[in-house]
C-alpha cells in the first residue's frame, strides 16, 4: 500500500515534471528569423535619432526657482507626474536642488554667493553605463541601443527598488500608491502608471519618435541644448566645445550624458 | 514523517495556534499594502528599502549560520554535531523561507515576481540571489529530510545525498555573499561600498545563527525529551564567540578607514548612525544599544567561567542575537540610505503595519521551525537518543 502510494506521487511528480516540456521545446523549436518580441515605439518619418543623446544645461542663465518652473510643469504635465503632498511618495522626473545637493563633493567650502543660493536643475543623466540596468532583475529598465536613452517598462518592472538603491542621482521615484487620483490633467498621449512600480525622466523617448525635441528643452527658450553627444557636429558637443562644463558625479564612472554649463 | 508534526500536546497546539493568529492579523495588513500600496509602510523616495529587506539580510545570515553545526560534522567528523545537524538544516529552511517571504512583500508588484524567471538578468545581483537562496532551500530540504528519515528508519543515508551535504557547504557561504554583493556594488552609496561587506554579514551571521540555535537547543531540552547535549551548546557558543569578536573586530576596521581617511562619504553614515546627523538621531540610541549588546556578547562567551554557565550563555545568546539585528537588521540598511546620495537626511521611521506584516513573516517562519524542529526531535526521540 505504502510503496503503491508513493509510486503515485513520484508519477505525479514526474508528469508535473513533463507539463514543463512544451515550453523548453518551444524555446528550441524557434527559428532563428522568428520575430523576438520587443518595445518599439513606432518613430515617425521626422523622428530624430542619435547615437547617444546628451543634454547640455547652461545654469548661468537659471536664476531662481521661478526660471526652473515652466521646465518642470511641462514635464509633470506632458508625463502625467502626480503631485503628491507627502513628500516620501513624491514623483520627480526633473526638479530643482542646491549645488551642494546636486554636485556634493564638488562644493567648495566658500562658494560664490549666485551658486551658493541659485538652484541646479536635476533629472536622469542617462549614463553611458548605468547602474540602476545592471541591478534590474527583469530589464524592466534598460538602455536603448539605437540612441542610449535608458527606459521603463512600467508593465514588466516588479518593484523591488533595486535600481532606486543603485542610481547615485537618486532620480528615480516609486510609485508608493496610485498616482492617478493626483494628476491635475491627463494626458491621452502618455501612459499614467499604476501603484508598485518605478518611474524617472525618459528624454521624452516619445516626442523625440514624433520629431520633437523634449518638453524641457523646447521651453527653456535656449537654456537648455540637446543634442547627440557623438555627433562632432552637433550643438551639444558645439557648447561642451567652447564652455566649461561639469557632470554630476563623474568620479563614479557611470558618464552621465548631461552637461552642465557653470 | 509528517504526522509527528500533526499530533501534539496542548501546549504545543497553543503555541501554534498563537503564531496562526499573529499570521492572520499581518495577513490582514498585508492585504491592505496590496491594496494601498508601499505607501503605508515608513518607506520614501530617499530610503527606498527598509524594515523587510533588513529582516531579509539578517536572515539570510541565519539560514548560512547553520552551517556551522553541518562543516564541522561533516568535513571534520567531528562527531558530537551528529546529533544536530538536523536541527541547523531545519533551522535553515524556515530562515530561507522568511528570507523569500520578505522579498515578496516588498515587491511593489509581487503578481509579476515571475518576470524574475521570464527575464533571467545575468548581470542583476538580485536574480543570483534568487537563484542561490532558492538553491539553499532545495538542498536543506531534500538532505535535512532525507537524513532525518533514514535515521528513523534506522539505515544509513542514502549515498547520492553526499555530494549534496558537500555542495551545501560552500553554497551556504555563497548565499551570505550574493546578499552583501546586493548592496556593495553599487556606486554611490559609501557606507556599503566595502569589500568586507560580505565578510562582515558572514561574521555576524556565523554569530547570530548558533545564537538562536543555542537557545533553541536549551528550549528543546527543556520542553521534550530529547537532550541535545552539554557538549554541542558549548562547542556552538565557542563558534559564536570567535564569530561575534571576528564581527566587532570588522566593524572597528570600517570605522578606521572611514575616519582615519577622512572621506566624508564614508563618515557620514556612521556619524548619522551613532552620533546623529543634522540634527536627525533616531538611530543613535539603537546603535549604541547593539553595540553593548554585542560588547556583553563577548565578554561573556569568551569568557569560559561564564560561557559554560548554561543559563549565562542563555543571556550572552539573546544579547548576541539582538545586538545583531540592530547592528545588521536596523542600522545596515537605513544607514546605508542616510544620508542620500544627494546629502539630504530624511530620516526611516518603520510604520506600524510595516511591523506587523514584518512580525507576521518571523511567526511564519517560527511556524515552520516549529513544525519541522516537532518532526526532528519525535524521531529523535522515537530512535533514543
Amino acid at each position: 500500500m505504502d510503496s503503491s502510494r508513493r509510486r503515485i506521487l513520484q508519477l505525479l511528480g514526474l508528469s508535473s515534471l513533463a507539463l514543463t516540456a512544451r515550453p523548453v521545446f518551444n524555446a528550441f523549436a524557434k527559428d532563428e528569423h522568428a520575430e523576438k518580441p520587443q518595445a518599439i515605439i513606432k518613430d515617425s518619418e521626422n523622428a530624430l535619432k542619435a547615437k547617444q543623446w546628451a543634454l547640455v544645461i547652461d545654469t548661468r542663465q537659471f536664476e531662481s526657482e521661478e526660471d526652473l518652473e515652466p521646465l518642470v510643469d511641462v514635464c509633470n504635465e506632458v508625463h502625467n507626474v502626480p503631485h503628491l503632498s507627502e513628500k516620501r511618495h513624491e514623483i520627480k522626473w526633473i526638479w530643482g536642488e542646491h549645488y551642494h545637493n546636486a554636485f556634493p563633493g564638488k562644493a567648495a567650502r566658500f562658494l560664490s554667493e549666485e551658486v551658493e543660493h541659485k538652484p541646479f536643475l536635476v533629472l536622469c543623466n542617462h549614463c553611458e553605463n548605468p547602474p540602476c540596468v545592471r541591478a534590474c532583475p527583469t530589464q524592466a529598465t534598460f538602455k536603448r541601443e539605437s540612441d542610449g536613452i535608458v527606459l521603463m517598462d512600467f508593465h514588466r518592472c516588479i518593484g523591488c527598488r533595486f535600481c532606486m538603491a543603485a542610481c547615485p542621482f537618486g532620480a528615480r521615484s516609486f510609485n508608493y500608491r496610485d498616482p492617478r487620483p493626483f494628476i491635475k490633467e491627463i494626458n491621452d498621449k502618455f501612459p499614467t502608471r499604476m501603484k508598485g512600480v518605478v518611474e524617472k525622466c525618459n528624454f521624452c523617448a516619445e516626442r523625440l519618435a514624433e520629431g520633437q525635441l523634449p518638453a524641457c528643452v523646447e521651453v527653456s527658450e535656449g537654456k537648455l541644448t540637446f543634442g547627440d553627444l557623438y555627433d562632432p557636429e552637433s550643438d551639444v558637443r558645439e557648447l561642451i566645445k567652447t564652455n566649461f562644463t561639469i557632470r554630476r558625479k563623474q568620479t563614479l564612472g557611470t558618464e552621465p550624458s548631461v552637461y552642465y554649463i557653470v | 514523517m509528517l504526522e509527528l508534526a500533526i499530533k501534539g500536546s496542548k501546549k504545543y497546539y497553543g503555541w501554534m495556534t498563537f503564531l496562526l493568529v499573529i499570521i492572520g492579523i499581518g495577513f490582514l495588513f498585508y492585504l491592505k499594502q496590496l491594496d494601498f500600496g508601499l505607501g503605508i509602510t515608513g518607506l520614501s523616495r530617499d530610503t527606498s528599502w527598509g524594515f523587510y529587506i533588513a529582516n531579509f539580510t539578517f536572515l539570510v545570515g541565519v539560514a548560512a549560520g547553520g552551517v556551522m553545526v553541518v562543516l564541522p560534522y561533516y568535513l571534520h567528523d567531528y562527531k558530537a554535531f551528529g546529533k544536530i545537524t538536523i536541527l541547523g538544516e531545519f533551522l535553515a529552511i524556515s530562515s530561507v523561507v522568511m528570507c523569500v517571504t520578505f522579498i515578496l512583500v516588498d515587491l511593489g508588484q509581487p503578481m509579476r515576481i515571475f518576470n524574475v524567471f521570464l527575464y533571467p538578468t545575468l548581470h542583476s545581483v538580485l536574480f543570483w540571489d534568487t537563484i542561490v537562496l532558492n538553491g539553499y532551500l532545495f538542498l536543506n530540504l531534500v538532505i535535512g529530510w532525507n537524513v532525518l528519515e533514514a535515521e528513523r528508519n534506522g539505515i544509513h543515508y542514502q549515498a547520492w545525498l553526499k555530494p549534496l551535504i558537500y555542495i551545501s557547504i560552500p553554497w551556504a557561504v555563497s548565499i551570505h555573499t550574493v546578499t552583501a554583493f546586493l548592496f556593495c556594488g553599487l556606486p554611490g552609496r559609501g557606507f556599503w561600498m566595502t569589500a568586507i561587506l560580505a565578510p562582515r554579514f558572514l561574521s555576524s551571521a556565523f554569530a547570530a545563527g548558533p545564537a538562536l540555535l543555542i537557545l533553541l537547543c536549551l528550549i528543546i531540552r527543556r520542553v521534550t525529551n530529547f537532550d541535545p547535549g552539554r557538549e554541542q551548546i558549548q562547542s556552538l557558543a565557542k563558534i559564536v564567540a570567535y564569530a561575534i569578536c571576528i564581527n566587532v573586530f570588522f566593524f572597528l576596521c570600517e570605522v578606521f578607514v572611514a575616519f582615519y581617511s577622512n572621506i566624508p562619504e564614508h563618515m557620514d553614515h556612521i556619524k548619522y548612525l551613532f552620533i546623529g546627523l543634522h540634527g536627525k538621531s533616531a538611530y543613535v540610541p539603537w546603535m549604541w544599544a547593539s553595540f553593548s549588546l554585542m560588547t556583553i556578547g563577548i565578554i561573556l562567551t569568551v569568557n569560559p567561567f561564564t560561557r559554560k554557565n548554561e543559563g549565562v550563555l542563555a543571556v550572552a545568546c539573546v544579547a548576541i542575537f539582538f545586538g545583531t539585528w540592530i547592528d545588521k537588521g536596523l542600522g545596515m540598511i537605513a544607514g546605508g540610505f542616510t544620508p542620500s546620495p544627494l546629502h539630504h537626511v530624511n530620516e526611516y521611521i518603520p510604520s506600524l503595519p510595516e511591523v506587523v506584516i514584518a512580525l507576521a513573516v518571523w511567526a511564519t517562519g517560527f511556524l515552520i521551525l516549529t513544525a519541522l524542529f516537532k518532526m526532528a526531535v519525535g524521531v529523535k526521540e522515537e530512535v533514543g537518543q
